[in-house]
């Protein structure tokens, strides 16, 4: 009996309705578990903030001040060029809205199953998040919302065996898919052609394509290629650009204007 | 009799819950594939202790609160667990009597049936087999077993649960 129910779980889980409604039931349940979990960390935490000495803190101010400087200033050389994309985008008479709104949300220190790609982050759908968000780190796209609860949610990183990202070439543009492999240092990037111009160090951007991921985002850096004679596609190797398995603070991110729709509305006509 | 039936119960809970709690504790990264089931022996010895109580029900709740838990395949754990369970309610007039360490072995092989379920799991969601490190954590859990035997016991005879 209980056999036959965890098997119909396993296969048809994913497609009822309703279970998904016990699903978030049970994460409510749990939730106390993980906050618990999650406590050591948070008063090691405290700890280090409240006993760091005045000196470490100074230092930490000043060098905050700085990175702030720096940041500033390129964001003034950012906010002329985004004026000037707009501008020229005016004249083509094709509206784009680069701007993205984006919340800081904490990583809530507990072990998920080791052998799946996800971590757990302390903003829900009470903060508005919503499955199939995207989240970022301070460098990189890092993966999806995959499950919400009203206080916290899960993150399928990219590098999980089952997530996969359209993404295009920043230097030349040409698009692919990003696979993640399992391993949390590794992305394949599979179908392209063997006459394809890639090199290894080429920036994997995010291609909007899919309408999930806002376009622009840096994704990975191409480490590997290899090219087999009479293969038709290249084998190539990728690094995440985000610190997946260090990251502290995630942002998640509300893409204001999706600029590529997401389904054609119409089909070809005959 | 009835205060007491209920007193007993909440023991078995609190350990239940302990178990789940030290599951999600973060180890550091190399650490992560020896980690303990913890929750898998805390049921085998409830099930082997009081099998009236703690059988194939419980096995598949824990296993479903496993599941959400540490969002692994919905289902997954509630299979093996309630599996777990019955073969111990099956067994268990044979299992009390085993000694120590005749039970570990049994534990172990018991324990072997997870990562069996997990990794079929893992290969109909088409993720890469685990590294054979993870089929080591039923041995850890050998090991452990005579402590934790022990330790339940004493909870068990100290607040008298059946």
């Amino acid at each position: 009996m209980a056999v036959v129910i965890s098997l119909a779980l396993i296969f048809g889980g994913h497609k009822q309705k309703h279970l998904k409604k016990v699903h978030h039931l049970l994460t409510l349940v749990v939730y106390p578990l993980h906050i618990v979990a999650n406590t050591p960390l948070v008063i090691s935490n405290w700890a280090i903030a409240t006993f760091s000495t005045n000196s470490r803190l100074q230092d930490e101010n000043t060098r905050l001040k700085q990175d702030n400087l720096k940041l500033q200033a390129q964001q003034q050389k950012l906010i002329a060029i985004e004026n000037e994309n707009m501008r020229l985008r005016d004249l083509l008479e094709s509206s784009l809205k680069v701007k993205d709104r984006v919340l800081i949300a904490e990583l809530i220190a507990v072990d998920l199953d080791p052998y799946i790609h996800q971590i757990l982050i302390n903003k829900g759908s009470n903060s508005g998040a919503f499955e199939g968000q995207p989240v970022l780190d301070a460098n990189a796209v890092m993966g999806q919302v995959t499950n919400v609860t009203p206080y916290t949610s899960t993150v399928l990183m990219i590098t999980d065996a089952r997530h996969s990202l359209p993404v295009q070439i920043l230097r030349t543009g040409q698009r692919a898919i990003a696979v993640g492999t399992g391993d949390i240092k590794r992305l394949h990037i599979p179908h392209l052609p063997n006459n394809a111009d890639i090199q290894t160090g080429d920036l994997l951007v995010t291609s909007g394509l899919g309408g999930r991921f806002p376009p622009g985002y840096p994704v990975a850096t191409v480490t590997d290629i290899k090219r087999v004679e009479g293969k038709p596609f290249i084998d190539i190797q990728a690094t995440p650009n985000a610190r997946l398995d260090h990251a502290r603070e995630v942002l998640l991110v509300w893409t204001v204007d999706t600029p590529i729709p997401k389904q054609p509305e119409q089909v070809s006509q005959p | 009799m009835s205060s007491e039936h209920k007193q007993g119960l909440f023991i078995i809970l609190v350990t239940f819950l302990i178990s789940l709690l030290i599951t999600l504790i973060p180890l550091p990264d190399w650490a992560r594939p020896f980690r303990p089931q913890w929750y898998t022996m805390v049921l085998i010895y409830w099930a082997m202790a009081h099998p009236e109580r703690i059988g194939v029900g419980a096995g598949w709740l824990l296993g479903l609160i496993v599941d959400v838990m540490t969002e692994s395949l919905p289902g997954q754990h509630a299979l093996t667990l309630s599996l777990v369970a019955y073969t111990v309610v099956r067994l268990h007039t044979q299992i009390r009597v085993f000694p120590l360490w005749q039970q570990s072995v049994t534990v172990m092989i018991l324990l072997f049936l997870e990562p069996l379920i997990a990794t079929w799991a893992m290969g109909i969601t088409h993720q890469p087999p685990p590294p054979p490190l993870y089929w080591f954590t039923p041995v850890i859990g050998m090991l452990l077993w005579p402590w934790i035997f022990i330790i339940l016991r004493d909870v068990r005879r100290r607040f008298r649960t059946n």
